[in-house]
Parts: structure tokens; sequence; C-alpha cells
């Protein structure tokens, strides 16, 4: 098991200010940061395992449940807000039926409200894998869900 | 024939306009002119940072022709290559339609977008490839750096102290000042930091000033280091922001082999190298020793300032930490000298800002104005006014630490102090404009959600301060909320204003304060009358339509997801509030604004 996080971590040094960007390299790689991971971290910096877990569950980026293929982020800063992000979020509840944080069934899409992403003039604005949907309405954002269901089922 | 050849036809690929598929059009132009043997001219492509006026993008500027065209799609490449490239003729519809003087303009110089405008931090944006060097070069890039080298620290550090900078990352502390101290320190090693952990939600200058020109702030944090006998720095940059942190590596990497970064820079026998930290997604990390211990490895929870990161920061040794926009304004003052930067802005308020026009503005984008420069000009000569002529309510500034400004103070000065008098601040330079559809008691509710999940829980009362304001507002806003609420309120934004350690805290009863100062009626509104005006708390909202106004034109009825709304062609329509889901769809699509909002029961 320990090898899969060998590559990875021997990469930095073995100083304690690079925790946290193993940590982000393996939840990059594997979707969220398994036990095992954490352990390993633990052992080769020779750092406490709360250490590494207190990290773990503080910054927002690292997740210690699986997260699905495709991680949808909605944008919830103040410009998203003022225009509209709350029928975004409540369309996606249902569409998707889960709740910010969750993963769906088929574990084909995660939810999450994140903070301003910086992209204020395409709001109401969420991100699904990289990629920017703006100025969004309720009714575009069904179509856009589908495209990626689509694109499950006829490859 | 020299002209010519020096013809460039810059694409923007911000984030803004790479989400309008600015790439494709790049790929299409950089296609269609290696296809076509017959054009003579080889125009240049490149893909630049934002350039402010995302609302429009893709954006697309030719030069030395001056042209600039929005929303440009890849069906329009064609077009432009055929008559703008080829023939010197303007495509006129993708020209930007000043919505002032209602013409349409060539060069965006002459937009009133850009005209109010004067651009030092953002100087380099959209005009350059920020991943080639040379591109920076041309336009001065390394001068200062250069110029620096043969000044002696103490020679840098009057410098920038004459010139009055403040930090623009919020507090506006003196810029020169904070050098001067770390300087004095005799401490070794010591540290410079970039703070990019932009968090502020309504905020992204700093992203695009990375993205857009990311050796700016490289040279100067150079520069820095050889004031305050600094060998190493450090970018604390938000693991969000993907493109910034492709954009900073790749300059950093670039810079270091042309021996801008590493060991003798320019045979001057200085060293200074710079590694990017990406950060963790908590919003407090943007807290200077929040920061700074987030960089150490460990969880980014502030510490109390009796010591100041200029004597003991990073690992215990002198630090400077200025923000992105501070570090690009460096080479410029270098360059130019302290008297030409204390000569722009006002008093005790040098230089520009760079704001962040964003919400119900008609322009949204990066806008970059003298220090001094009113809110209206801001609003309305720069943003174009609210969108659909709306009724102006108020701006936000200062993200979750700021305070909302209502209409009262259009004409303020927008420099830090006069925003500080009023109960807001500068803040990082998020300007959210809002309308009469913005309800200001979920504004603040608003804040107080945003800032209760990111608290760091270190301290009580911000922990618990901010988490029972929220739930006060949150019984207002559904119609549980009593007089005296508001006291309590008062009460408790002021206890987590003076127990809290850091500046989130210190900060975070901000919006509620300043929106009960400028807006208590509205409280009073939602509390005694069960009343949401604008629309927005859905509990406190119904619909009904004015029969002497509805013309029976059935788009309310046709548009109505759960078929609410009866009444036959040309006759009064009527909304059953029983089945009315408040989505509000049909205040939006009637032509005639028949649909009014009523309170909590239905009035009509």
């Amino acid at each position: 098991m320990d090898h899969m996080y060998r590559e990875l971590v021997h990469k930095y040094p073995k100083e304690k200010r690079y925790t946290l960007a193993m940590l982000q390299d393996i939840q990059r790689q594997n979707g969220f940061i398994p036990k095992e991971a954490m352990e390993y971290i633990s052992e080769y910096l020779n750092l406490p395992m709360s250490h590494i877990y207190h990290l773990a569950t503080f910054y927002k980026a690292l997740s210690l449940k699986p997260k699905g293929k495709y991680v949808i982020k909605v944008c919830n800063g103040t410009a998203c807000h003022i225009r509209g992000a709350d029928s975004i979020k409540e369309e996606l509840y249902n569409i998707l039926g889960i709740k910010p944080g969750e993963t769906t069934e088929d574990g084909l899409f995660s939810l999450e409200i994140v903070n301003c992403l910086g992209a204020c003039a395409l709001a109401p604005v969420i991100v699904i894998d990289n990629k920017y949907y703006g100025n969004l309405t309720k009714e575009e954002l069904k179509s856009v869900i589908d495209q990626y269901k689509g694109a499950e089922i006829y490859g | 024939m020299d002209k010519v050849n020096n013809r460039k036809i810059l694409v923007c690929c911000g984030t803004g306009c790479l989400a309008h598929n600015s790439y494709q059009v790049y790929l299409e132009f950089k296609k269609k002119l290696e296809e076509d043997t017959n054009i003579d001219v080889r125009p240049i492509i490149k893909s630049t940072g934002c350039n402010g006026l995302c609302e429009k993008g893709p954006v697309v500027k030719i030069l030395p022709d001056e042209i600039s065209y929005f929303k440009v799609s890849v069906d329009d490449v064609d077009e432009i290559v055929e008559k703008t490239i080829k023939n010197y003729e303007t495509v006129d519809r993708l020209l930007y339609f000043d919505v002032n003087s209602k013409k349409r303009i060539k060069s965006h110089k002459d937009a009133s977008f850009y005209k109010g405008q004067l651009k030092i931090a953002l100087r380099n944006i959209g005009e350059i490839d920020p991943l080639n060097i040379d591109d920076y070069i041309e336009r001065d890039g390394y001068k200062a750096l250069r110029k620096a080298l043969n000044m002696s620290p103490e020679e840098i550090i009057r410098e920038v102290e004459l010139s009055g900078l403040r930090g623009r990352g919020g507090a506006g502390f003196p810029t020169g000042l904070k050098w001067k101290s770390c300087y004095q320190y005799k401490d070794y090693p010591k540290y410079v930091i970039c703070n990019g952990d932009e968090g502020d939600p309504g905020a992204f200058m700093d992203r695009s000033i990375m993205e857009g020109d990311p050796n700016s702030i490289i040279e100067g944090m150079i520069i820095c280091g050889y004031a305050i006998g600094a060998h190493k720095g450090f970018l604390y940059i938000r693991d969000e922001y993907d493109l910034a942190l492709k954009n900073v590596q790749g300059a950093i990497e670039n810079a270091r082999e042309r021996g801008f970064l590493g060991k003798n820079i320019l045979n001057s026998g200085f060293d200074f190298d710079l590694e990017i930290v990406r950060g963790g997604g908590a919003f407090v990390c943007g807290e200077s020793s929040a920061l700074i211990a987030s960089i150490e490895g460990d969880v980014g929870e502030p510490r109390a300032k009796y010591i100041r990161n200029v004597e003991k920061g990073l690992w215990d040794k002198p630090t400077v930490l200025n923000n992105v926009e501070t570090w690009a304004n460096i080479p410029p003052i270098i360059i130019n000298g302290w008297q030409w930067f204390r000569k722009i802005g006002i008093e005790g308020n040098h230089g520009t800002k760079v704001f962040s026009l964003v919400g119900k503005v008609q322009n949204t984008g990066l806008v970059e104005v003298p220090m001094g420069t009113t809110l209206r000009e801001l609003v309305y000569d720069i943003g174009g006014g609210i969108i659909g002529n709306r009724p102006f309510k108020a701006v936000q500034t200062g993200g979750p630490s700021g305070g909302c400004i209502p209409k009262e103070y259009l004409d303020i000065s927008l420099d830090f102090d006069s925003l500080d008098q009023i109960g807001s601040m500068m803040g990082s330079g998020g300007v959210i404009v809002m309308d009469d559809t913005t309800c200001m008691v979920d504004v603040a509710k608003y804040y107080m959600d945003f800032l209760s999940e990111e608290s760091c829980g270190k301290c009580t009362s911000c922990r618990e301060g901010i988490k029972t304001m929220l739930d006060i507002l949150k019984n207002i806003t559904e119609g549980k909320g009593e007089l005296e609420d508001i006291d309590l309120l008062l009460e408790i934004g002021e206890t987590v204003r003076k127990a809290s350690l850091c500046g989130l805290g210190k900060t975070a009863p901000n919006p509620v304060l300043t929106t009960l100062k400028y807006f208590r009626d509205e409280y009073i509104e939602h509390i005694v009358d069960k009343r949401c005006a604008a629309g927005v708390c859905k509990e406190l909202t119904s619909y009904y339509i004015d029969s002497s106004q509805c013309i029976g034109c059935t788009i309310c009825s046709q548009n109505c997801p759960v078929g609410a709304i009866s009444g036959s062609l040309r006759e009064p329509h009527v909304i059953d509030e029983n089945i009315c889901i408040k989505c509000g769809t049909c205040a939006n699509k009637c032509p005639r604004q028949a649909v009014k909002i009523g309170g909590m029961k239905v009035e009509a």
C-alpha cells in the first residue's frame, strides 16, 4: 500500500513545511486523503498523526471522503450571491439529489459550495472539472449537467 | 513595411475570457494565419492576461491599429482577418458599445470604462504575454531591478517610504515603514513573502496580476529582498487559482534563466530566489500570521501580534509580507522616483488602487483609478451605472471585513481613510454594487454565513459570536425576528470586535453594524411588517398581480413552473398563493411590471 504514496511524498525533502503540499498532491491524485496516506506522511516526516489529521481537516481543499468523478463547484462569492447563486444551488440540489459535500450514488458528481472563484464578471458561475460555466440560468444548468451524464452513457 | 510587420493580435486569455472560449479564438487565429499564404502580414498572436472588462470577453486587440473587439467568437475570426488584417477596415459590430455616449468605439482607450483609469499595477496586463519575459522587458521590465542594484538599501527604502505607498492588501500600512523596520533587525536569514491568498468574495485583482503580469510581482520582491537583506522569498497563492500558479511558476523559471533570480543576480553579487507555496483554501490564511503558520506547515491559525512579523515572522525571522498589488507597484516607483508616485492620488493616499467592480453594474471588471476618485465616478462613469437602470442601493467594499455604503455617500472619496471613517474599509478592493433587488439583511446574513465557516475557531468570541449573529439574522429573514434582536446584534458585534485576536474577528461584525446603521428601516420592515421589499427573503415574500396594470398577455402563466397563475387572454391574471413557490419568474418576465412583491401575507 505504502508504495502508492512513496513517489509523491519522497519528491519533497523531509521538512514539516511540505506537509500541506504532500497532502494537496495526494488529494489531486486520489480525489481524497486516505488514512494510509496520512500515516505514510506522518512516518516520513516524523510528525504525530494528529498533526497531519489536523491539517487534513482544517484546509478546505482537502477531503477525507472520496469524491465523485466530476466535482461541481458552485461559487458563492458576493457577486454570485446577489446575482442569484442561491437559486442555482437549489436547482442543483433538485437535479442531483445531494447537498454540498455529498456525492451522488453513482459516484459521478460531488457538490461543493466554494467561496469566490474570482470570476465575478461571469456571476453566477459554477466550475466542473476546471471548466467555467458563467452567467448561468436555472434553465441552462440542467443541460450542462445532462452533457456530463450523456458523456458517461455514450462515452 | 516595418510597421506592418509589427502588427499584433492580442487575444485575452484571462479566466473571464477563457470561460467564453477565448482559447479557441486564439487557436482559430493561429490556424487561419498559418493557412492563408496570401497574407503577407504576419501578425503575432499572444495570449494575454485579463483586460479588465471581463463582462465583454473574449477581448481581441489589434496593435498598432488600436482596435479592440469584444465578445469575439470563433466564427468572427474569418471576418477579422479578411477585413481588419488584410484591408485595414474595422468590423463595427464587434466594437465596444459605450453606454454613456451610445456610440461604438474603435479603441478601447476611448471607452468610458477605460477613460477615467490610470494603470500602474495593471500597466502591462492585456498588453503582454505573461509567459514571455521579453514582452515584459520590452516594457521597462527589470529596469527597476538594474537601477536598484546600483542603489544602497537605504536609498531604496527611502524611495518607497517617500512615495507614500500603503499596503494594498487592506489595512493600508505604509510599505516603506515596514521595509525600514525589517531592515533594522540584524537577525538572519530574513524572508520576503507575497500574499496571493486572495479570498475576499467579489475580489479578483490579485488573480489578474498574477495571471497577467507575474514578472512585476517577482521584480518587486527581488528589490525588497536586496533592500532588507533577504535571499529567499515565498509566494503564497490560492490553490484554486490554476492559471495564476502556472504563470507565476513559469515566470520564476524564465527569470532564473535570465539571471534575474538565483545566484549573483546581474553580476551584483546578490543572491535571491523564490518559491511558490500553494494555499489550502482557508480564508483566514490571508491574515499574515496565519499565512506564515501555513507556510511553516501548520494549520493557518493567527497568533497575537505583540511582536511584529518584521521582527519575528517566518520561522521567527524578520519578514516583509506584502500583497500582490503592492509588489506590482514597486518597479514603477523605483524607475520613476517617489515624486512621480506621490503626485498621483490625494494627500495621505498616494498612487492608484485596483478595484474589482462587480455585482449589479453594467461594466463588470477590473478598474485601476487614482486614490480619491469618487464612488460615483467609479460606479457611473466607469461602471456605466446599474444594470437595467434600476435604482442604486448600496455598495459593499472591503469584503467580509468591510461594510455597506448607502447612496448618501456616493460622492465619498475612495481612499483608505475616508472609507474607514464611515465604517467600511478599502480591504483588497472589491466593490460590489447592489440595487433595489438586493436585501441588506440578506447581505449581512450572507457575510455572517461566510465568516462562520471561515473562522478558524481559536477565539471564542469570533467562533461563537459570529454563529449567534448568523442565527439571529436567519430568524429575522424567516419572519421570526423581534425588535430586541437589533440591540442584541449590536452588543454581540461589539464583543466580537473587541475580544478577537486577528483581523478576521475584529472586523467580522462590520457587515452587520453598517447595514444596521444605514439600513435599519429594512431590518424593522423584516421584523415588524414581515416583509422583504427586495423579494429576496422567501418566507417574507409573496407575489400578487396588480389587476390595473396587468394586460393579460399570459407570459407569466406560460412561464410559471408550477402552474400557479390563472387567467385568460387580455384579462387580468391571478396568482394562487397556495401553489406559488415564490421563484419570482413571473416578476422577472412581466413586460409591464404588474407583478408586485408583497409581505408574508398577500396584501391585495
